[in-house]
């Protein structure tokens, strides 16, 4: 296996050759907040939260989806990126309607983990209390929109790994909203298999088990990575 | 019969049939001349009355050219009652109506003289409809010289000699564009043509189309020839109808002449094109998003690199160049890439195509030398504002450019003099603006239209836009504060940095121009002026 090295902040680091930056930012001990991306599904570089400086690029790159290459030095944490990346926080809680005190993700939420992580107190930006729905038609789950920051992670898992595709995005720019099946209420999707993995990778509590009540949501988000590594390398957790 | 081998008619009148003059009334006017010739007892071989396309001064449509023994004349918003007042100038101008003298147009004004037709040499010369009469005008001989006397490298090599770069408003060395593809690995490969042409005030691409779209496609077989690909794709928005019914049209006929398909002009060279017709997206314009809308999939951008060169359609290397780019490379071959090079400036060679409107006595298609100032494309050839009054500025490059002040004309037209002016050269757009216009109102207005044409997928352009929409809205209203300044200016660098692709990134240029040149309009926007913090 060929290896290269480069540094992150600094600090040098080695990582197999094909490997992301995010890998190299993991190599060197280094955390940025994530919020589309998930070990396992196919990344897209949708939230702009693990955007770096590369030396010699007057552009950011996203670290999830930015193949390394031997000799980049790259900068994780200067203060232009904490002021976009706190920027970026206040304009998630800002363009959806996001109640913690009675959401069932509550403690148990990326986007407040995020939000803690670049200490956003406040958002600087007016509030767009958008008229957004409920989906309660399963009989297991339920998709609630106003939590949703349309990560589509759900859209990945299960396209990519159980290969039902309920999931999709529909309309355009701020009225982007995800749609199950043909733009039907989610019970009456077919190809749903009632799975749940849609339900582990949300990083909000936008979709959600119909008994979970406030701050009860599990999230179980290392699935994807487990099942993928399964399927391709054929190692078990147990093994 | 067709037409190479007619003899040429000793007079005939060419009448506009591209949208600007269709919307002007060009079909009656055209039905109206026929009528009349026949009614004065004049033949097609003596008088022809040929349908072509743009006549670059689509304000005053619809427009028609007469030849004549004496030379060109050109007349502009004919009414169809003035048909056999024409028909008969045809003969003798000296007993003209009233009417028909004042719709003459002086082909010495600047607005023509100016110009230098190198794309849009067909344009208002060949009949968009008919393959014979582009052939009579050399069309494709060009393919037909690649293929049978020049390799791919020598043809790339012509290409990278001109100097030519990408039309659509990045500007990337085209020549090197052309190398990437073609050195990737052996394998399948795709030619697109991007024809989703969506700026606010341009249509260049849509005049190529409508009137010469050989042209177009003799281009695009060349630069396919040239990568090594078989396939191709020709991208066009939904929005420009004729243009898709010409380029259907041609496809079919260049087909039937077997200048596309397998074993064209009898080598081994084979080359499919397909039109693929958008639906409505801005973002499809963006390469990346286009690749996915041809894929069948939603348009929406994938972050770079990988580049389309290295992995584009189905994954394989896929060139993809926009309309102007396409239609300049038949006369490069032609010419030779020295003779297009020896035109424009040090890092803008050859020519561009301006759609120029707004405030702006000529309105229309405009191509000139790179390099040219704004202010002769403005004032002198556009005219400058109808009434008289200064102009105010000139805004380039669409929802992506930004508004260049009245006392920065005299900036060269090439791509690094108008980023540095913190616009861009975009596929070319340009808008003139009276000094009654209000730059927070302008500014509103691209925000609004960034606004409705964000694809969602990066948070910066999905949320960011909606925020800096509302902010100018109270520039507009006039009830903001000092503190909605700072916003403004942190939330513009925020959206252009960290966009994921092209469309975000360039959404508040028309903000930070406004800003950089006319922030005491903001200013005075503001409640208390005085807090405002300058840079």
């Amino acid at each position: 296996m060929s290896v290269i090295t480069l540094s992150v902040n600094g600090k040098d680091v080695a990582i197999p050759e094909g490997g992301s930056l995010l890998e190299a930012t993991r190599a060197a001990g280094v955390e940025i907040p994530l919020l589309c991306h998930l070990d396992g599904l196919e990344p897209v570089g949708a939230c702009r939260l693990c955007l770096v400086e590369v030396e010699g690029s007057n552009r950011l790159m996203p670290a999830c989806t930015t193949a390394a290459s031997e000799g980049m030095a790259i900068h994780t944490h200067t203060h232009q990126l904490l002021d976009y990346r706190r920027m970026a926080v206040e304009l998630f809680f800002a363009e959806g309607n996001h109640i913690c005190a009675f959401c069932v993700a509550n403690g148990n939420c990326e986007l407040q983990n995020v939000a803690v992580q670049v200490g956003m107190d406040h958002s600087r930006f007016p509030y767009q209390y958008p008229q957004r729905v409920v989906d309660a038609s399963h009989p297991l789950f339920a998709i609630d929109h106003n939590r949703c920051i349309l990560c589509t992670r759900c859209v990945r898992v299960c396209d990519e790994i159980e290969g039902a595709h309920v999931w999709d995005v529909g309309s355009r720019g701020s009225h982007c909203h995800i749609v199950a099946g043909l733009d039907q209420p989610w019970g009456e999707v077919d190809a749903c298999t009632n799975c749940g993995k849609c339900v582990d990778v949300c990083p909000t509590g936008a979709i959600f088990h119909k008994e979970d009540t406030t701050a009860e949501k599990l999230r179980h988000s290392d699935r994807p990575a487990l099942l993928k590594a399964a399927r391709d390398e054929h190692v078990w957790r147990n093994q | 019969m067709s037409s190479s081998a007619q003899t040429k008619p000793a007079r005939q009148l060419r009448c506009c049939g591209a949208s600007g003059c269709r919307s002007a009334g060009s079909e009656e006017l055209q039905a109206a001349l026929e009528a009349a010739r026949d009614a004065a007892g004049h033949t097609a071989q003596e008088l022809a009355i040929k349908p072509v396309g743009c006549l670059r001064l689509c304000g005053r449509g619809p427009l028609v050219a007469c030849d004549g023994p004496g030379g060109t004349t050109l007349y502009g918003a004919v009414p169809p009652t003035e048909a056999g007042a024409l028909i008969e100038a045809t003969r003798n101008y000296d007993h003209a109506s009233d009417t028909l003298q004042a719709s003459r147009l002086d082909p010495q004004l600047p607005f023509f003289a100016l110009q230098s037709s190198v794309v849009l040499e067909g344009c208002g010369q060949v009949d968009p409809e008919s393959i014979d009469d582009a052939i009579a005008f050399g069309t494709y001989s060009q393919l037909r010289r690649c293929l049978h006397e020049l390799t791919p490298e020598e043809v790339r090599e012509q290409v990278k000699r001109s100097g030519l770069r990408g039309r659509g408003g990045g500007g990337y060395p085209t020549g090197l564009k052309w190398d990437t593809v073609a050195l990737q690995p052996p394998g399948p490969r795709y030619v697109v043509c991007n024809a989703d042409e969506g700026d606010p005030g341009a249509f260049m691409d849509r005049s190529v189309l409508e009137s010469d779209p050989h042209r177009l496609l003799e281009g695009l077989a060349i630069a396919a020839y040239a990568v090594g690909a078989d396939r191709g794709y020709v991208y066009v928005r939904a929005e420009y109808p004729l243009a898709v019914e010409r380029l259907r049209k041609a496809l079919q006929q260049a087909r039937r002449a077997g200048l596309l398909g397998s074993g064209i002009d009898g080598t081994s060279f084979a080359l499919t094109i397909e039109v693929r017709v958008g639906a409505g997206a801005y973002v499809c314009g963006e390469e990346t998003a286009l690749l996915q809308s041809i894929q069948g999939q939603r348009g929406m951008p994938r972050p770079r690199p990988p580049y389309p060169a290295q992995s584009g359609l189905w994954g394989a290397p896929t060139l993809i160049n926009n309309v102007e780019t396409f239609a300049a490379v038949p006369v490069i071959l032609r010419e030779g890439g020295d003779w297009y090079a020896s035109m424009g400036t040090a890092g803008s060679k050859g020519t561009k195509v301006f759609a120029l409107s707004g405030a702006v006595t000529n309105t229309g298609l405009v191509e000139v030398p790179m390099g040219t100032t704004l202010r002769s494309v403005v004032e002198v050839i556009g005219g400058g504002v109808p009434d008289g009054t200064p102009i105010k500025a000139v805004q380039t490059g669409g929802p992506s450019g930004g508004c260049i002040p009245a006392e920065l004309l005299d900036t060269p037209v090439d791509y690094e003099s108008l980023l540095e002016l913190g616009s861009m050269m975009g596929s070319g757009g340009m808008v003139v603006m009276g000094e009654t216009t209000s730059m927070p109102e302008v500014a509103r207005h691209f925000m609004r239209f960034s606004v409705n044409e964000s694809c969602g997928k990066c948070v910066p352009c999905r949320a960011g836009t909606v925020q800096l929409a509302q902010l100018l809205e109270r520039f507009v209203e006039r009830r903001a504060s000092p503190a909605d300044m700072a916003k403004l200016d942190a939330l513009c660098r925020m959206v252009k940095a960290t966009s994921l692709c092209g469309l975000g990134q360039s959404a508040p240029n028309p903000v930070l121009s406004t800003l950089r040149y006319f922030r005491h309009e903001y200013e005075a926007a503001c409640r208390q002026p005085a807090l405002c913090d300058r840079p």
